[in-house]
């Protein structure tokens, strides 16, 4: 659980990105954020995780935010298990090094994102889509609650995203709270319970179904967005459909 | 979104996703997906949970790398132009421990004692000190810097310690000045490099910057006095001493590379997990809730200190620092906790080797600094030219 209490940020000399923002990141539920490139998505992110002071108002944490950044390929070729186990940095001492016991937590976490057959694979021989998945199980090594993913579906196929939002999606559902940064107005409009908006003049804040709408996305991305619900399963979903132009 | 049924979301990981979002007739696809967590003991059962990969493995590389230096301090001890049984320099160390002065009968002669314990003793303890710091800062360098071209000299330490080095030499200092002189010229260097890369904001690329700065103009400064100094008398000896030598060790100044080694080690040893986490983006070290900054200057100041007290004692020895490291991880894998202490006793091996070699193949010495590359360059390029994607991520 995090709660942004009128939190603002800019850069020195800049305008402020964001101003009086107040945000809550409940657990058991997914957050997606969305806005314009250079908008301040990570900014924010950074802002509620700790990495980043505000410039005015305060954060109120409950633990440590577990971070899933982009993956991008590591200096030197660790295995897969070595770099979940970095994960644990916060519980393991300064002048210690993993144990037992931190060695089976990374493999259930990898496990549990069901890439544990990687485990003793060298991280910089992964595909991408592997290697989101593999952060985020170093994120989930960590035994910290909260988790904040970065963009982390830009880089993958199709099939790979639909992995990393399913995992999202269970991991909420076991009481995660995951605030989520996304380009892709159909993966929030697929995952999200609650969505921020990060309007050129304003934040919106509020339920998923509330704000992901035609009108609101046509707002945020200035270009015409219609939304359409099809039947899948038992149920339905919204596909956001942007219109490139003809 | 948020209204949806429990039960739509209990049956959305298997059925949904893969209906809609990827259209995958392939069962293949959703194989992985479909090992519910639950599931996975008993599909999977891995031999056992909580050991690393190469655990054991990496235990006998290093038991081996211990014996392989016993073996080599041995067999260095004895050759030379004045050679002794190997079987005795064992007799005379044991002699030595105190328990065992009894024990051990006397096969051999005061001379042969002296040579091993004043004569070569100093050499060979100086080689292996030497060569296990100087692997050891260029492991924790590479980490710290994140880049595998990284060697001890980017921070321009050795240039500090060479200037004050061969500005004792120039001046006619004793061998106990001409230490303390590289000593306080690499520790000056260092602190100075800290000061002008905080001013200028202290990412790992600025330390870089600043510490090539700074070494090029002690680089300088170190031909200034090359320059000036008399060419009879002083000028032999400084580019002697500057081409790397441990002709002139002794028990005090093998003891003044012992302190700085144990005070270095004593730091960067303990940390070496935290040196994986370190190789990663400042970023994405401070997500994992590690102090970044902080932990790579006192790995910094450590490796600075071992950089100083090395070349203080035996001048610049290039090349080792760059290659025994990535040489270690061609056998042990990038992982720190196995790195740092290979890579130490590989190191102090190498450098025991070379030693020997360039006062034992010509009549005169052979400059160690241009042994090691002489024989490295040509082994080095044949490893990586062999296995370059297991080091790093190579292209």
């Amino acid at each position: 659980m995090i709660e942004a209490h009128g939190i603002g940020f800019h850069h020195p000399g800049g305008d402020w990105l964001f101003r009086g923002l107040t945000l809550t990141v409940p657990p058991g539920a997914v957050t997606c954020v969305m806005g314009p490139n250079g908008r301040g998505k990570t900014t924010l992110m950074r802002c509620l995780s700790g990495l980043l002071a505000p410039k005015e108002g305060f954060v109120v944490r409950e633990e440590h935010v577990a971070h899933v950044p982009q993956a991008s390929p590591s200096t030197f070729a660790f295995s897969v298990l070595d770099m979940v186990l970095m994960g644990r940095a916060r519980s393991i001492g300064t002048f210690s090094r993993p144990r037992a016991s931190d060695v089976r937590a990374a493999r259930s976490a990898l496990r549990r994102v069901g890439t544990l057959e990687l485990a003793e694979r060298p991280f910089t021989e992964l595909s991408g889509g592997q290697r989101q998945l593999v952060l985020v199980a170093r994120a989930l090594c960590s035994g910290h609650r909260t988790l904040m993913l970065d963009e982390p579906a830009s880089a993958l196929d199709v099939r790979n995203q639909g992995a990393l939002l399913r995992v999202s999606r269970e991991l909420a559902d076991e009481g995660y709270a995951v605030l989520m940064n996304t380009h892709h107005p159909d993966h929030a409009a697929w995952l999200a319970d609650r969505a921020v908006l990060m309007h050129t003049d304003r934040v919106e804040t509020g339920s998923a179904a509330e704000l992901i709408t035609g009108p609101a996305l046509t707002e945020l991305f200035a270009l015409p967005v219609s939304t359409h619900t099809v039947p899948e399963g038992r149920g339905e979903r919204v596909l956001v459909a942007p219109h490139y132009g003809s | 979104m948020s209204s949806t049924g429990e039960a739509d979301r209990a049956q959305r990981p298997e059925g949904r996703a893969s209906e809609a979002v990827t259209r995958e007739a392939d069962p293949q696809d959703t194989a992985p997906d479909a090992q519910a967590p639950e599931q996975a003991p008993y599909t999977r059962t891995p031999i056992d949970d909580s050991t690393l990969p190469g655990h054991r493995r990496n235990a006998l590389i290093m038991a081996g790398l211990v014996v392989l230096t016993a073996a080599a301090t041995v067999v260095c001890l004895a050759v030379g132009r004045y050679a002794l049984d190997p079987a005795d320099v064992v007799r005379i160390l044991a002699s030595r421990v105190h328990l065992l002065t009894d024990l051990v009968p006397q096969t051999w002669t005061d001379s042969d004692e002296r040579v091993v314990v004043m004569v070569r003793g100093p050499r060979v303890a100086s080689a292996l000190l030497i060569g296990a710091s100087l692997a050891v800062c260029g492991a924790a360098m590479q980490a710290a810097f994140r880049n595998p071209l990284v060697n001890p000299q980017i921070l321009g330490v050795s240039h500090g310690a060479s200037f004050g080095g061969v500005l004792a030499i120039a001046m006619g200092w004793s061998a106990v000045a001409l230490v303390s002189a590289a000593l306080a010229g690499g520790l000056a260097v260092l602190a100075l490099v800290w000061a002008l890369s905080r001013r200028e904001g202290g990412g790992a690329l600025t330390v870089v910057l600043a510490g090539v700065i700074i070494g090029a103009f002690f680089s300088a400064l170190v031909s200034v006095v090359t320059y000036l100094a008399d060419p009879y008398d002083t000028l032999p000896g400084i580019v002697f001493w500057l081409m790397g030598s441990l002709a002139t060790s002794t028990w005090p100044t093998a003891t003044v590379v012992a302190v700085t080694t144990l005070i270095g080690m004593l730091v960067v040893v303990p940390l070496r997990w935290r040196l994986n986490v370190l190789t990663l983006s400042d970023e994405e070290g401070r997500g994992l809730g590690v102090p970044v900054a902080a932990l790579r200057w006192v790995v910094l100041g450590a490796t600075a200190l071992m950089v100083a007290g090395a070349v203080s004692v035996s001048g610049v020895i290039g090349w080792i620092g760059l290659v025994i490291p990535h040489l270690t991880r061609l056998i042990v894998g990038p992982d720190h906790r196995v790195l740092v202490p290979a890579s130490a006793l590989l190191g102090g091996v190498y450098l025991l080797v070379i030693d020997t070699l360039a006062r034992t193949v010509t009549a005169g010495e052979v400059p160690l600094g241009a042994l090691t590359a002489l024989i490295g360059a040509p082994v080095f390029f044949l490893l990586l030219h062999t296995n370059r994607r297991r080091v790093w991520n190579g292209d």
